[in-house]
């Protein structure tokens, strides 16, 4: 094969000729990211993440050969964007709770998540009822987390050559279904192998984990036990000038991103001398004092209480930022959203374990609060500034965050700050 | 067996016992020596195809936006209401209900199909009737309704290409003078474009497969036609099938292909049998077979393949993946079908219009074709009309006719127009400031449906509509669009209950441009387009559906709506203290 010459971003760029381009950009230094393209499968181009233009027409890059003359587009503001807004439709269209998942950490999806420096989704979660297959021998196949990236169909195979997996049904009902017969014969080693060329946490081998404990994350920079430091709060430090006000709110949230509010240690001492707190669970205010620079929530909406605080907040700050999964997206209490309302409130009240037959009963009083149709997050209420992710996010970063808002100071949010689980 | 044979099987299957057991897919399965699930994979796919017992009579009822401006809501209740079935939930033994999409019968709309037996502008006291007669045992085919469209409009005298009379063999007969270069040199010459929708240049295509040098080649016709408001190859394949089958015959002789299959849309399938006689009648006159009209070597058959409920089907890839017996899920390729078309040979993808055009091309010269229609798009097109019109039809028109002329009085009398959508959901939407446009390459073509709205309808409840269809016929194989058309529809309906703000306008057309620009096949590409241009061109509109700012920064958040379905549920959960 003879070398040819293109361009990547107006980059010169060599490769053999008829090389694919995710490969052909990488031998030049250039990373184009993917999650359905795998080593020796044919391009699946599925995904979709690896959108490149090339000539000025949007094409796969994975199912692109490079050529000479090539003009190729890859990290320009538009597809930046539109990588990442791919990435975000699949959050939302699947039920992704990083928290309780086998992956997490060890997950391409989610490193491509912090990656890419999504915050929060633009889109709506979509929270449909997704099966959850353990009908296998050997594998448990969670549609919550699928992409339908087709690796595992592509490459899951029988010693006899039959196929394991394939796509049933279509639109977004489309789902991988497992064959019952063939997955029998799986070996523990192709089962494995299957549970990790699975760029989610979809395909699970029974009995087995991945082999990276949680806590040490292959896709984390930094080391474990280096924290970010919450620099420089003294020198906004001004007798003459009126503190800034804050107020915090946890809604149907775990009361855990407070509980990281305070974890700053003795920071506390150096934030008390800058920002005063108004209404919040840390001071038992019930209402606001005065008018705030910053109100942070955590939680979501769960009820009509916490639509009218919720409500309340922004009429009474300048700048809301929701703090937490639960604040951006629902989060864990948004378990929920997948099923019907009256389902859940009968399991947790009348058929739960520890209920007895007729002696329990929904709570319901005009002094306690509705329960909402789903669990809402904060920005479809009311209109949110800024979003701290995590679960909770790390305490020096949300009053790092907290800071640079009020004091108007640039500060971009380094990778290894970022933590959705 | 050969796995191209899989969608025949299936199909025998299901209308024998109205589904397709677990134990009929693992017979399937052993025969193909695959695996269970990946026959599953394209029973599930396919509409038609179901995996639980079915009644003795399957109605499907059109939910296109046609039909539901029609009156599509009280005939779906009467449907329920006397067979005592409900929509999409299987029924009982004797009927089983089902939503379908579009099934090219938009100007006798509202239309079902019964055991694929078509019955026409229905009424409640109408699907009583029906009902009746069926439940008296009566022949679902008696009692079945006459579909042919009305022929509304063509050119007057000799200038009407399609709609003139037809004499069957004449144009294979006046083919066969000339060298199939001499073919495709007519067709390039008369810059005959694809119908189907792509508008590509059809003597390109005979071309590029003709040079391409194999053993075998393919002409197939894609009589799959989807797109929701189209029924221009419907009333082809009934006035003038034999246009259509000598279109595939030059075709073949141009590009040395001995072989045809007429891709048939499942919700045709009660026309197929005429057409099957048809090709009978051509094999017996040696318009068909071997040798044809006595020229050695000229050999070219064809058969007719039904296809089984899928919009995407018709997208010329797809459609090549169904006929080999797959899910017809667009595939990656980086070749294209007249070099590794169908089972990999170099094949030819022709939409019925387009062939029945490539017959008239040679029989009446290329020059007759160009002395009509505009510079870029010579000659004439047919256009499916639907919808607020006096008379709904076909109509022959040629290129370069105002839309104001197809809504006139000599047309199809449209009564005050607000919305028109022009090549269907996919295509593009026209207000009345641009009703000067003219159909034609230079302007705005019309791949075949052409959907006139009035000013009472809704246009939210239009784009629902389309929206919905996108999201249930996407393959669901890419993530934008089986993701995306979700996500829009979503906007869609928040703007249907007053939530939105000119945030979502701003949103609905970003996010449709990342569908448009990332998606894999024409279906992604285009599926936003309707509510993109709907924004942009009736912005009025829009204004009124949208509450302005509030001074406190809330969304629109309807906090009744949320607590509804506590409120209806919780009060029999409680015990009755008061007693
Ligand atoms: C989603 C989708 C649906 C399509 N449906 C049809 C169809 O129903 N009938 C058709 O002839 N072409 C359809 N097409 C266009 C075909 O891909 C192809 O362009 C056409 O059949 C080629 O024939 P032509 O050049 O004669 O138009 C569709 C394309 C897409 C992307
Ligand atoms: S770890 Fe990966 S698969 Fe698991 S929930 Fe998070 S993103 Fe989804
Ligand atoms: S199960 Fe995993 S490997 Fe298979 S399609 Fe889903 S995400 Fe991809
Ligand atoms: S754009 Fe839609 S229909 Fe086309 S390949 Fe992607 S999912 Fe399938």
């Amino acid at each position: 094969m003879k070398p040819v010459k293109f361009k990547i971003d107006g980059r010169v760029c060599t490769a053999e000729k008829g090389q694919n381009l995710i490969e052909a950009a990488k031998a030049n230094g250039i990373f184009i990211p993917t999650l359905c393209y795998f080593k020796h499968l044919n391009p699946l181009g599925s995904c979709r993440i690896c959108t490149v233009k090339n000539n000025g027409r949007p094409i796969a890059g994975c199912t692109l050969n490079v050529d000479e003359g090539m003009d190729i587009e890859v990290n320009s503001a538009e597809l930046l964007d539109l990588r990442k807004a791919i990435l975000e439709m699949m959050f939302v269209e699947g039920n992704h709770f990083c928290p309780s998942c086998e992956k997490s950490g060890d997950c391409e999806m989610q490193n491509l998540g912090y990656e890419t420096g999504i915050r929060y989704a633009r889109f709506p979660h979509l929270f449909v009822d997704r099966v959850v297959d353990a009908r296998p021998e050997r594998i448990v196949v969670n549609q919550n987390r699928c992409i339908k990236c087709k690796r595992c169909i592509e490459e899951i195979k029988t010693n006899d050559g039959h196929k394991v997996f394939h796509l049933t049904q279509r639109g977004n009902r489309t789902m991988v279904s497992v064959d019952y017969e063939q997955e029998a014969k799986l070996s523990e080693q192709q089962a494995e192998h299957a549970m990790h060329i699975c760029p989610t946490g979809s395909i699970l081998v029974k009995g087995k984990t991945f082999g990276k404990p949680f806590g040490d994350r292959q896709f984390d920079y930094a080391k474990a036990n280096t924290n970010i430091p919450l620099t420089d709060l003294k020198k906004h430090v001004n007798k003459n000038k009126k503190k800034k006000r804050v107020a915090t709110a946890s809604l149907a949230g775990c009361f855990g991103c407070h509980m990281s509010m305070l974890d700053i240690d003795l920071g506390i001492l150096d934030l008390v001398d800058i920002v005063e707190f108004d209404k919040s669970p840390l001071t038992d205010y019930k209402k606001f004092n005065e008018r705030c620079d910053i109100g942070l929530i955590e939680g979501g909406c769960c009820n009509t209480d916490n639509i009218e605080v919720l409500r309340k907040f922004r009429k009474n700050c300048d700048i809301l930022i929701s703090v937490g999964e639960c604040a951006i997206w629902g989060g864990v209490p948004a378990i929920r959203n997948t099923l019907p309302l009256e389902d859940c409130l009968k399991e947790a009240y009348i058929d739960s374990l520890t209920s007895e037959e007729n002696e329990t009963v929904i709570p319901n009083h005009e002094d306690i609060p509705k329960i909402l149709d789903k669990v809402y997050c904060n920005h479809d209420v009311v209109k949110i500034d800024y979003h701290i992710p995590g679960c909770p996010p790390n305490a020096n970063h949300i009053w790092n965050v907290v800071k640079n808002i009020l004091f108007e100071e640039d500060y971009s949010i380094t990778y290894p700050e970022f933590k959705y689980d | 067996m050969d796995r191209t044979h899989l969608l025949n099987e299936l199909w025998e299957y299901q209308l024998k016992f109205g589904y397709i057991s677990e134990k009929a897919i693992s017979r399937i399965s052993k025969k193909l020596k695959v695996s269970i699930v990946e026959v599953e994979s394209v029973t599930t796919f396919y509409h038609f195809f179901h995996q639980k017992p079915t009644g003795k009579f399957i109605v499907y009822l059109n939910n296109s936006i046609i039909s539901d401006i029609k009156g599509h809501e009280a005939v779906k209740a009467a449907f329920e209401k006397e067979t005592g079935s409900t929509f999409n939930e299987y029924g009982d033994n004797e009927f089983s209900l089902f939503d379908t999409s579009c099934i090219g019968m938009s100007d006798q709309e509202p239309a079902a199909l019964i055991n694929f037996q078509p019955f026409t502008d229905l009424t409640p006291k109408k699907v009583k009737g029906i009902i009746d007669s069926l439940k008296n045992d009566e022949n679902v085919k008696d009692i079945a309704s006459k579909t042919k469209s009305k022929i509304q409009y063509h050119p007057e005298g000799d200038k009407a290409i399609i709609f003139r009379s037809y004499e069957m063999g004449k144009s294979i007969r006046e083919g066969i003078k000339y060298s199939p270069d001499e073919i495709v040199d007519k067709i390039s010459k008369a810059k005959l474009l694809g119908l189907g929708g792509a508008f590509f240049p059809v003597g390109y295509k005979w071309n590029s497969c003709k040079n391409n040098e194999a053993d075998t080649k393919y002409i197939i016709c894609n009589a799959d036609e989807g797109e929701p408001g189209t029924f221009k190859d419907r009333a082809l394949l009934q006035y003038l099938p034999g246009l259509v089958i000598e279109g595939m015959v030059l075709a073949g002789y141009a590009t040395g292909a001995k072989e045809g299959i007429i891709y048939l849309r499942a919700e045709y399938q009660y026309f197929k049998k005429r057409l099957e006689g048809l090709l009978e009648e051509f094999r017996k006159t040696k318009l068909l077979g071997k040798d044809i009209l006595g020229v050695k070597d000229f050999d070219f058959d064809i058969r007719i393949q039904l296809g089984a409920g899928s919009y995407v089907c018709g997208a010329a890839s797809a459609l090549i993946e169904s006929l080999e017996g797959r899910r017809g899920e667009p595939p990656v390729r980086t070749w294209s079908a007249t070099k590794h078309g169908f089972r990999h040979k170099p094949t030819v993808v022709n939409n019925v219009e387009t062939l029945a055009y490539a017959s008239r091309i040679i029989e009446l010269g290329e020059d007759h074709f160009l002395s009509l229609g505009t510079e870029e798009s010579p000659g004439t097109k047919l256009i499916s009309i639907s919808g607020d019109v006096a008379k709904p039809g076909i109509y022959e028109i040629e290129y370069g006719t105002p839309i104001i002329d197809m809504l006139g009085i000599e047309m199809s009398q449209a009564t005050s127009p607000y919305f028109i959508q022009v090549s269907g959901p996919s295509g593009e939407c026209i207000n009345n400031t641009e009703f000067n446009r003219r159909i034609c390459k230079e302007d705005i073509m019309c791949g075949g449906s052409f959907m006139v709205f009035n000013r009472t309808r809704d246009l939210l409840n239009i784009l629902r509509n389309f929206m919905e269809f996108f999201k249930e016929e996407s393959c669901g194989v890419c993530t934008p669009c089986r993701a995306g058309n979700y996500i829009l529809n979503e906007k869609v309906k928040k703007m249907q209950r007053g939530l939105a703000s000119q945030e979502d306008i701003k949103e609905i057309k970003q996010w449709g441009n990342i569908i448009k620009l990332s998606s894999r096949c024409g279906l992604g590409k285009s599926s936003p387009n309707s509510l993109i241009y709907a924004v942009e061109k009736f912005k009025d509109y829009f204004n009124l559906k949208i509450p302005p700012t509030n001074e406190f920064l809330n969304v629109e958040f309807d906090m009744q709506d949320a607590v509804q379905e506590f409120d209806s549920f919780i009060k029999d959960t409680q015990p009755e203290l008061d007693k």
